[in-house]
C-alpha cells in the first residue's frame, strides 16, 4: 500500500553535505526508530519525508508516484514541542484538522457537522486519555498531555505517515514509558507508518519494528563537512525475536487499558 | 542587613510608595504657586487651585459665549473621533499587511523594503502635504494619526507572525490547512492579542500626531484649545486640558488591556508562563 522508497537521496547545503548517497525502502505499518549522534542528518531526514525539505539529488517515492514537496495531510507529525495550538482548546485543537477538511473557506463547521467533528475529536481524545481535559487551554496542560493531544490531533486525521520527531524527548521517564504504551496501541489499532527519531537506545528497541542508525562512513577530519551520513545500520527488530513482539504485544493489551485509565484519574 | 535588591515593599506600603511623587509634586506645586502669586497676584504662570477650578467650571459646564457649546466635551469628543478614526484605520491597516508579510514570502520580499522606508519618515516633515492634499478639515489629521503609527504597528505584527514557531505552521499544513485557512485559524487569531499590545504602545505616539495635528489647524480639539489659549498664557486652562488628556490615555490604556484578558484568556496564560 503506502510504500516509501528513497533512492540514492542527497542533501547538500552548498557545500555541506548532510545526507549523502541514502536508499531505503519501508512497507506499510513497519515502525521504524532512527538513531544517530547529532548533526548526522536524522532531522533533514525527517523534514524531507514530510516535504519540508526536498532532496539535492535523488528521489523520495511514495507509492511509485514522488512525493509531493511540501506538508500535507497524508503525513501527520508530531514535534518535541508546540506541536500544538496555544489558542485553541483541547477539543478545538483535534477539531481543527477536521473542520480544515471541511471547510476550505471558513476553515470552522457548524451544526450538525460541527457535533459530528466534536464527536470524532472525543472519541480520538478518549483513547489517548485526555477526555478530562477538553475545555483547558495546552498551557494548562502537562508536558506528557501536550504530547498526548498533540498525537491525538495528527491521528484524528487517519494520516498514512506518522513523523514522529523526538516526541517524548522533554518528558520525564515515568510519564515516557506511559506514552510508549499508548503509541504502540495507536500504531496496531490504527496500522500506520512510522517513522520515530530518538535519543534513547532503549526506546528505539523498544518500541521500532525496524532500527535506523544514522552515521557517517567517512570523515575528513581537515573537513567535516565535506562528507554526509547515511544509514549505516538497518535492522529489521521484528524479525530478530518474534516471541519479543509477542511479549510486546501482550504487555501492551494489558498494561495500556490500565495506564489510559491512570492517566484519566 | 538584606541587600537593598532584596527587600520588597508591602502591599500598602507599595500604594504609598507609589502615591509619594505624586502628592510630593502636588506640594511642590502648591508651594512655588503661592510663593509666585503672593508676589505678584496677577501672575499667571502657576495659577492657584481656585483659579484652574474656575476655569474647569468654565470650560466644562457653562456654554461658550461664542458658540454655545460646552468647550471641554466639545474638544474631547472631536479629538476622541479623530482618534478613533486614525487608531483603528491604523490597526486594520496593519493587521491584513503585519499578517501577509509575516507570513507570504512572496508579499515579504515585495513590500517588506518599501514599509521599511516609510517607516524612516518623520510623519511631522510630511503634515505639510497632507494639508495641501486634504486640505485643513478632519481627513488630514486622521490621516496624520495613520501615517505616524501604521507602519510601527505593520513592523511589530510582522515581527510577531514571524515569531510563531514553524513547528505550528508544518503542523497546521499537516491537517491540511490551506494558506488561506492557516491566516485564518492560526495566524490571526494568535495575532490579535499582539495587536491590542501595539496599538497600546503606539498610542502615545497618536496621541503626539493628534496634537500636533490640532494644534496647527482646527476649529476644535483639545490639542487645539491648549495651542489657542496658549496666546493668551491661560495656564489655568492648559493644565486641566494636559491632565484630562493623560487620564484619557489612560483609561484607553485600561480599556485596550481588559478587552485582551477578556477576549484572549489563553494569551494571559501563556505569556504568563512564558516569564
Amino acid at each position: 500500500m503506502s510504500r516509501i522508497e528513497f533512492n540514492n537521496v542527497w542533501k547538500e547545503y552548498g557545500r555541506h553535505v548532510v545526507l549523502e548517497n541514502l536508499s531505503l525502502s519501508v512497507d506499510t505499518g513497519e515502525f521504524c526508530t532512527i538513531v544517530g549522534a547529532s548533526g548526522c542528518g536524522k532531522t533533514t531526514f525527517l523534514r524531507m519525508l514530510l516535504g519540508e525539505e526536498r532532496p539535492s539529488r535523488g528521489e523520495i517515492q511514495l507509492d511509485g508516484k514522488p512525493l509531493r514537496d511540501e506538508p500535507g495531510p497524508d503525513r501527520g507529525v508530531v514535534f518535541q514541542r508546540y506541536s500544538v495550538f496555544p489558542h485553541l482548546t483541547v477539543l478545538q485543537n483535534v477539531m481543527l484538522g477536521l473542520e480544515l477538511e471541511a471547510a476550505p473557506l471558513s476553515g470552522r463547521l457548524f451544526g450538525a457537522a460541527r457535533r459530528r467533528a466534536s464527536e470524532q475529536a472525543r472519541e480520538m481524545l478518549d483513547s489517548v486519555g485526555l477526555n478530562q481535559a477538553l475545555d483547558r487551554y495546552p498551557t494548562e496542560l502537562s508536558g506528557g498531555m501536550q504530547q498526548r493531544l498533540a498525537l491525538a490531533q495528527t491521528l484524528v486525521m487517519k494520516p498514512r505517515i506518522l513523523l514522529l520527531d523526538e516526541p517524548f524527548g522533554a518528558l520525564d521517564p515515568g510519564i515516557r514509558t506511559d506514552m510508549h504504551k499508548l503509541v504502540l496501541q495507536l500504531w496496531q489499532q490504527i496500522g500506520l507508518t512510522v517513522f520515530m527519531i530518538t535519543h534513547d537506545l532503549y526506546e528505539a528497541f523498544y518500541l521500532g519494528s525496524r532500527l535506523l542508525v544514522f552515521d557517517k562512513l567517512r570523515i575528513d577530519p581537515q573537513a567535516m563537512e565535506a562528507y554526509g551520513a547515511t544509514i549505516t545500520y538497518d535492522l529489521p527488530l521484528a524479525n530478530v525475536d518474534q516471541g519479543t513482539i509477542e511479549g510486546i504485544r501482550q504487555h501492551v493489551e494489558e498494561e495500556v487499558p490500565r495506564a489510559v485509565e491512570a492517566a484519566v484519574n | 542587613m538584606k541587600r537593598l535588591l532584596n527587600l520588597h515593599p508591602r502591599r500598602v506600603s507599595r500604594t504609598l510608595l507609589g502615591m509619594l511623587p505624586f502628592v510630593l509634586l502636588l506640594l511642590a506645586y502648591m508651594v512655588t504657586s503661592d510663593a509666585r502669586l503672593a508676589e505678584n497676584p496677577n501672575d499667571k504662570l502657576l495659577p492657584s487651585f481656585s483659579s484652574i477650578g474656575a476655569a474647569i467650571e468654565r470650560m466644562a459646564f457653562e456654554p461658550s459665549k461664542r458658540s454655545g457649546d460646552f468647550l471641554l466635551w466639545a474638544d474631547t469628543g472631536a479629538s476622541l473621533q479623530r482618534l478613533a478614526l486614525g487608531v483603528g484605520i491604523s490597526a486594520a491597516i496593519a493587521l491584513v499587511f503585519g499578517v501577509l508579510l509575516g507570513i507570504i514570502p512572496y508579499i515579504n520580499a515585495g513590500l517588506s523594503p518599501f514599509v521599511s522606508a516609510i517607516s524612516m519618515i518623520p510623519p511631522m516633515a510630511i503634515l505639510p502635504i497632507l494639508f495641501i492634499v486634504f486640505g485643513l478639515g478632519e481627513v488630514s489629521k486622521v490621516v496624520l494619526v495613520v501615517i505616524g503609527i501604521t507602519p510601527f504597528i505593520i513592523r511589530d505584527l510582522q515581527q510577531r507572525v514571524s515569531e510563531l514557531p514553524s513547528e505550528q505552521i508544518i503542523k497546521a499544513q499537516t491537517l491540511g490547512g490551506s494558506t488561506w485557512q492557516l491566516i485564518i485559524r492560526v495566524v490571526l487569531p494568535q495575532v490579535l492579542p499582539r495587536l491590542i499590545d501595539a496599538v497600546r504602545l503606539s498610542l502615545g505616539a497618536a496621541w503626539l500626531f493628534l496634537i500636533a495635528a490640532e494644534a496647527i489647524a482646527a476649529t476644535e480639539g483639545l490639542g487645539y484649545r491648549i495651542f489657542l489659549v496658549r496666546r493668551y498664557l491661560a495656564m489655568d486652562v492648559i493644565l486641566p486640558y494636559v491632565i484630562w488628556i493623560t487620564f484619557l490615555a489612560f483609561l484607553t490604556d485600561l480599556a485596550l488591556r481588559y478587552i485582551s484578558r477578556r477576549a484572549f484568556p489563553w494569551f494571559q496564560k501563556q505569556t504568563a508562563d512564558s516569564t
